[in-house]
């Protein structure tokens, strides 16, 4: 089989992209316009969700997420921290949701088991002391950048090509049918044209851009968030607030860092998001709320990116009620053959998505090669230089 | 809102370089890569540099910030004064591949030669009991592989061959706390001209290590141990 993909973005999903196509024997190239994960992969909060945060409201995003951490942990196990996560009730509101989520991570399969208030205070004693109960959850936290490069560095192994800094400015018909990018490499100028036999669109928030340049819609809609990381190293587990997910509700730990996060609100532009200041000034009050304190070993950096949401009709403009899950659009149902979207979803569940994607592009050449990203160990992140 | 003036190393390889100077509109609580995407989003989209995570863990955007080294994402504008000029250049020591990118393979194949581990044993909250399920405390290591070490080191503009204060920090991670790497080999990598003795002692990484790895000490430490190794080889008969 020599059949040749072209994916469009290095962030999460092109990476995992790219190594799931390498692995089923296609030839790949894959096109980033910048550095990987220079857009929202790279800005992310760093947590491997256990799906906790899902599982009252979006519980099939909770089930993908829980199935996906276990595989993380299986497929790079030398780049997670893996120190688990807790979920507290600061208030009588958070604590009357308590049943509601022990049940619920039971029912997606989120091993989670409360623990007391004391062993709580034991494991993380710089959290407030006045919480009414803690629930432990398998959380973890990686590090995006490595996590991208991972995907790609094992792609690269089985003999797919990256290039980044490598922008697509425009899509080559056969007629109806997509048969490759134009592509402008950014450090010459120069222009080609990359033909593929299907190009698989996987630009996060910009998916919307790229599906626009082949005539056809993706109702992503880019949603930002806003986190702010500190000098200090407060928790060690990743701790989440016991309610419905909301802004200001969970600081991951990292390295000797910790960052707090998030807020949500529709962009237009993905490109440069200005952080508003009463978001940075929410944010601070929240987490003190969880750390006392948290601000003082000093802020150490505060940034914004967009999540590439899936659009439904009828869903408030801050975007907390869109799922968290992915979606995989074959373009064909838009009368555009040899063109595939796969958007939505979390970094947690990258490899998730790329197995759909590519049943997809293996169904479309009418293909039937078995999907193994759950089972082969990647390598490590600098073998992709 | 203030106006930061910005100056740019632009340019591409092949040609000499040139300093270009933008005007941007920015919050004094921005930071530098702000200032830099926004550039490149409003101003000039052939403007080359790299960044992932804005938040100082994956060490992407390392350049020179008026000389000195820095990581764009936790440079505060407030540190400048909207009056003066800003100027941003590429690390040195690595091959430039245009404006603010340089390719940082070279360092990443030396780390890949030592095989230093990014995930260690947790010191900072060792004194908490274990969560249930946990059977080690584990974090990643400070390093971030930036390069700002490798810009700044004096030596590394003398030799090319130097293994250079990143390499040689994570060297001495890994004889510290070895995870399966092979302590003999590693030894040996270090005690060469070009390892561990030929460090000056400048101290110029530990001033520019934005993530707490101090490579200056652990070259100290590094060097001790290789003096300790020889002496007991030499009192053991040379075995």
């Amino acid at each position: 089989m020599s059949y040749h993909v072209v994916v469009i973005g290095a962030g999460s999903t092109g990476a995992a992209v790219a190594h799931d196509l390498a692995l089923r024997g296609f030839r790949v190239t894959v096109v980033e316009r910048g550095e990987v994960a220079s857009g929202t992969s790279g800005r992310n909060h760093c947590l491997l969700h256990s799906g906790g945060r899902y599982a009252m409201r979006d519980p099939e995003s909770a089930r993908e997420c829980i199935e996906e951490n276990m595989i993380l942990r299986r497929i790079m196990p030398e780049a997670l921290e893996l120190n688990d996560g807790l979920f507290v009730a600061l208030d009588e509101q958070d604590l009357s949701f308590k049943e509601r989520f022990l049940a619920a991570c039971e029912e997606c399969g989120i091993p989670a088991r409360e623990i007391p208030v004391k062993q709580a205070l034991a494991l993380e004693p710089h959290l407030n002391p006045h919480i009414l109960a803690a629930v432990q959850v398998p959380d973890g936290v990686f590090e995006p950048f490595r996590f991208c490069l991972s995907f790609l560095a094992t792609a690269k192994h089985n003999g797919a090509t990256v290039l980044t800094y490598t922008e697509v400015v425009d899509f080559v018909f056969q007629g109806r049918t997509v048969v490759g990018v134009r592509v402008r490499d950014r450090r010459t100028g120069e222009e080609r044209v990359i033909g593929g036999d299907i190009v698989v669109n996987a630009a996060g928030p910009w998916s919307g851009k790229i599906a626009a340049m082949a005539g056809v819609d993706v109702p992503v809609v880019p949603t930002a968030g806003v986190m702010i990381s500190v000098g200090r190293r407060w928790n060690r587990m990743v701790i989440n607030r016991l309610n419905m997910p909301g802004d200001g509700d969970i600081i991951v730990p990292q390295r000797r860092t910790a960052i707090i996060g998030t807020t949500s609100w529709r962009v237009e532009d993905p490109d440069f998001i200005p952080i508003p200041e009463d978001h940075v000034r929410l944010l601070l009050d929240r987490a003190e709320r969880f750390i006392p304190g948290y601000t003082r070993g000093g802020i150490r950096g505060v940034f914004a990116v967009a999540r590439p949401l899936v659009g439904r009709r009828g869903v408030a403009a801050d975007g907390r009620e869109l799922s968290r899950t992915f979606e995989c659009f074959d373009h064909a149902v838009d009368g555009v053959e040899g063109f595939v979207t796969i958007t939505g979803g979390k970094m947690t569940t990258a490899r998730a998505m790329a197995e759909k994607a590519v049943d997809v592009v293996c169904a479309k050449l009418g293909l039937e090669i078995p999907c193994r990203t759950r089972e082969v160990p990647l390598l490590s992140y600098r073998a992709f230089f | 809102m203030p106006t930061w003036q910005l100056r740019l190393l632009r340019g591409r390889p092949g040609s000499s370089p040139r300093l270009e100077t933008y005007r941007v509109e920015l919050p004094a609580e921005a930071y530098l890569i702000d200032a830099v995407e926004k550039i490149w989003a409003e101003q000039d989209r052939s403007l080359l540099f790299r960044h992932a995570c804005h938040h100082a863990s994956c060490g992407a955007c390392g350049v020179r910030v008026n000389g000195r080294e820095r990581l764009m994402c936790i440079t505060p504008l407030r540190e400048f004064s909207p009056d003066g000029v800003i100027q941003v250049e590429p690390l040195r020591h690595f091959p430039w591949l245009g404006d603010l990118l340089v390719d940082v393979s070279p360092m990443m194949r030396r780390m890949a030669e030592v095989g230093f581990a990014i995930i260690r044993r947790d010191e900072l909250t060792a004194d908490r009991p274990l969560p249930e399920g946990i059977e080690q405390i584990t974090r990643f290591e400070d390093c971030i592989e930036c390069g700002l070490c490798l810009s700044a080191c004096p030596v590394m503009a003398a030799d090319e061959a130097y293994l250079g204060p990143a390499t040689l920090a994570a060297i001495e991670r890994m004889l510290a706390e070895p995870r399966g790497g092979d302590t003999a080999r590693l030894l040996t990598l270090a005690d060469d001209p070009h390892g561990a003795w030929r460090c000056h002692s400048a101290m110029e990484c530990t001033a520019v290590c934005p993530s707490n790895v101090d490579p200056a000490s652990a070259i100290g430490r590094l060097r001790r141990r290789l003096i300790v190794e020889k002496l007991r080889r030499w009192i053991g008969g040379g075995r």
